[in-house]
């Protein structure tokens, strides 16, 4: 042990400028500083409470969770060790990308729902077990034989700055490996466009094109009619009155109308003028009836409306096939 | 353990950032963090006095101005109203998840301003140190990656609320976070690549002689759009937009819950806009004035630095006033067939003249001149776009009265008011049964007028 400190100390010594520069992941003697440490017990059991979280979790999204947290932690304990770059870029592609969207796509399945436990593959519980239980102890088997050498050459890796170094590295010693790896990845996003590319059998119905056929078809162009709205009764079922006091039927929802469940306006109607005729003939002093008999109720007749005048319930209630200003119909 | 950390990161990065943090001792990192923090948060309530005050202007109307001088102390009194309003939990919803999510949401938007230098280095109570809390090699990538885990508060605070709006919203600002990060960081990518660092305080030095932002303007003007976008503002609120999905996110959050999405909000609109000062608009450094002026010195840049933040804050709050919402196919088409690419192609371009400058040849070519030409080109060639006269639409066929069913890809039964085209079986049919024809005939020709509401 005293000739592998000594041996540390060596190699400490002949990088006199570096050893104050550089992380203290690791001393001379190949044991974690404190600070290290401490990050580590923090961290650990975090992390292996929620590896247990992604194995027992019944909804994907706290699995998902779970492998956030893990990988988080894991960044933590990069950028301790002097790797920050990888930390960094741990948080922003893993994290930030990959399980954002696997998370896309497990949050439509929606909070309520729980992973199924049915077997879908017989035996797959038992085979999972053993496969498992294998790994582990083959896991076990190398931990525990593993040799624990002082490590080395941190300093120097990180001499200007982390970055450069993995620069150097990733683009100088290992660039064939590195295109390599692009080549493969840029052919696999290309066979995903080639295999989800559909052919377009129509032609496109933007919004333009939609807006055009709708003004060519004729039909009323800005939003349906509001129900009609009474201080007395403001539901869906009473048809809003156009000007001249008619119903504009379009203005009930096409459910209600269909069913026959649309309340009769006209009365109404003439409710709201009976409470009108009684404000006004308060206000004067007079009684409703003088007002009856010398100021009739306008009474709604759209027969007896000017012929090609402007109707304000044709214009929003749509085009009437007998209107004579129609195209629709001819 | 976050103390322990920024102490790992010191150490690791002493002599390779701008700034010197050998002096700081515990309680100027204490004095820097409480800083950061009340900074942030009186930010935060300006902000929204800020933004009413100047969207009420653009309107024509007075605004808040009822309590306090200018009505300044009204987002107070309107957190103080959210403190005190009933604290809702959704029956429904997934409580752990649904509590967690603002928290996420605020705490990661606090992280970024420890790496924005807001001034040079200062005397602090006899302690010669710069004014930012840390600093190291890559804190530009540490700034996207606490942006990009603050959007699973959203993320999660619209799953967990086990309700349709809110989960709606959650799935847009995934999509949308996914596609304008990276227009986002590949516009960062070019000022790295100038200034030959990733870390705040070196990109800030660098810009002693020409802020970024002219020569690289095709990346500020990706990043600009893009951090709209980041923010989940106007006219990028889709997350949130109140005309389609009620809140979005935030539907099913109610008083303090919501008031840290909310705070969350406003607090990343500040760390986009210091981001861009930073990296763009010279950090804190004062236009026109030679670098050893007393006003480049001491705490004095701490006023430039706000200049240039409230400047973008007010660009935010213009935009707002200005612009309407997009719709969401546009604003994912902008993302990718517009942004990305653009991003991609300035980078290739900056990537390929600093290479080129590695060569002797080059060597004596001021970076000045290069990147003011190729901005140029850039320019004359989006200018020479928009001359080109737009191609005329081929005019769309006339609709058929009958119904097409296969019109938008899949079949689709009539809607009322449509009637099918004859179907070849049926000539078989009423050669058979001759009986029929009238009532065949007189179905094919049934004016197909639109049935109103149909």
């Amino acid at each position: 042990m005293s000739a592998l400190v000594g041996a540390a100390e060596v190699v400490a010594g002949n990088l006199p400028g570096v050893a104050g520069l550089l992380p203290q992941a690791v001393d001379s003697a190949g044991d974690a500083s404190t600070a290290e440490a401490v990050l580590f017990w923090v961290l650990a059991p975090i992390m292996v409470i929620a590896s247990f979280g992604l194995l027992f979790a019944r909804k994907a999204v706290h699995a998902a969770l779970s492998v956030i947290l893990v990988m988080v932690s894991l960044a933590f304990l990069y950028v301790t060790q002097g790797a920050v770059f990888l930390g960094v870029v741990q948080v922003v592609v893993y994290t930030g990308a990959i399980m954002m969207l696997f998370l896309f796509v497990l949050m439509l399945v929606g909070v309520s729902s729980a992973d199924s436990l049915v077997e879908t593959i017989r035996g797959q519980r038992w085979i999972g077990w053993l496969a498992g239980i294998g790994l582990l102890v083959v896991l076990a088997g190398v931990i525990g034989t593993a040799a624990y050498p002082t490590p080395v050459g941190l300093g120097a890796a990180n001499e200007d700055t982390n970055p450069t170094g993995i620069a150097r590295v990733i683009f100088g010693e290992y660039v064939f490996a590195m295109e390599v790896v692009g080549a493969l990845l840029v052919t696999a996003a290309l066979g995903a466009l080639v295999f989800t590319h559909r052919r377009r059998l129509t032609p496109r119905l933007g919004q333009r094109e939609r807006a055009d056929a709708r003004v060519r078809a004729g039909q009323h162009l800005a939003p349906l009619p509001a129900p009609g709205v009474y201080a007395k009764h403001n539901a869906m079922d009473v048809p809003a009155l156009d000007p001249y006091g008619r119903p504009i039927e379009s203005s009930v929802p096409r459910v209600l109308r269909v069913r026959g469940q649309e309340a009769d306006a006209a009365e109404y109607a003439a409710r709201i003028d009976r409470v009108i005729a009684g404000k006004a003939a308060v206000e004067s002093g007079r009684t409703a009836l003088d007002e009856q008999q010398d100021n009739p109720p306008p009474v709604a007749d759209p027969a007896g409306a000017p012929v090609g005048a402007p109707h304000i319930g044709d214009a929003v209630a749509g085009v009437d096939a007998s209107a004579p200003d129609s195209e629709e119909g001819k | 353990m976050h103390s322990v950390l920024a102490a790992g990161l010191v150490t690791a990065t002493e002599g390779s950032t701008a700034a010197d943090f050998s002096n700081d001792t515990w309680w100027i990192w204490l004095i820097k963090s409480v800083g950061i923090l009340i900074f942030l948060l009186t930010s935060v309530l300006i902000a929204i006095w800020f933004e009413r005050k100047v969207v009420a202007r653009m309107q024509v109307r007075p605004g808040p101005n009822v309590h306090g001088p200018f009505g300044l102390l009204q987002s107070l009194a309107d957190a103080m109203k959210l403190l005190f309003k009933e604290d809702m939990t959704v029956k429904a919803a997934d409580k752990v998840v649904y509590i967690v999510a603002p928290l996420i949401a605020v705490f990661c938007s606090l992280l970024t301003f420890a790496v924005i230098p807001l001034g040079p280095t200062v005397n602090m109570f006899g302690v010669e140190t710069p004014l930012q809390l840390t600093d190291f090699p890559v804190a530009v990538l540490y700034i996207l990656a606490c942006a990009s885990v603050g959007v699973y508060g959203i993320v999660l605070g619209g799953w967990s609320s086990n309700s349709t709006y809110p989960l709606l919203g959650a799935v847009r600002s995934t999509a949308q976070v996914i596609s304008y990060e990276l227009a986002m960081g590949m516009s960062l990518v070019s000022v790295f690549i100038l200034a030959g660092s990733m870390s705040t305080s070196e990109i800030v030095s660098s810009q002693t002689q020409l802020w970024w932002f002219l020569p690289l303007l095709p990346a500020f003007l990706i990043y600009i759009v893009s951090m709209v976008g980041e923010t989940n503002r106007l006219p990028f609120d889709l997350p949130e937009a109140e005309g389609e999905l009620v809140s979005g996110y935030m539907t099913e959050y109610s008083s303090m819950k919501f008031a840290w999405f909310f705070l969350a909000e406003y607090i990343n609109m500040l760390n986009v806009s210091a981001v861009a000062t930073t990296l763009f608009l010279g950090g804190w450094r004062a236009p026109f004035l030679p670098a050893d002026s007393f006003l480049q010195q001491g705490y004095w840049p701490v006023l430039w630095f706000l200049v240039k933040l409230w400047a973008l804050m007010f660009f935010f709050v213009w935009v707002r006033g200005s612009v309407l919402r997009f719709r969401y196919d546009q604003f994912m088409k902008l993302g990718w067939k517009v942004l990305i690419p653009a991003a991609l192609t300035w980078l290739v371009m900056v990537a390929v003249v600093q290479g080129l400058r590695q060569f002797p040849e080059f060597a004596d070519l001021e970076l000045r001149t290069i990147l003011f030409g190729i901005a140029g080109v850039v320019i004359v060639g989006v200018v020479i776009s928009l001359l080109i006269p737009e191609k005329k639409p081929t005019p769309a066929p006339t609709t058929p009265r009958v119904l097409d069913a296969f019109a938008d890809g899949y079949p689709v039964p009539p809607l009322p008011g449509q009637v099918l085209p004859p179907s070849p079986r049926r000539a078989r049919v009423t050669a058979g049964a001759p009986a029929d024809e009238s009532a065949a005939t007189a179905d094919t020709t049934t004016d197909p007028k639109e049935v109103h509401g149909g």
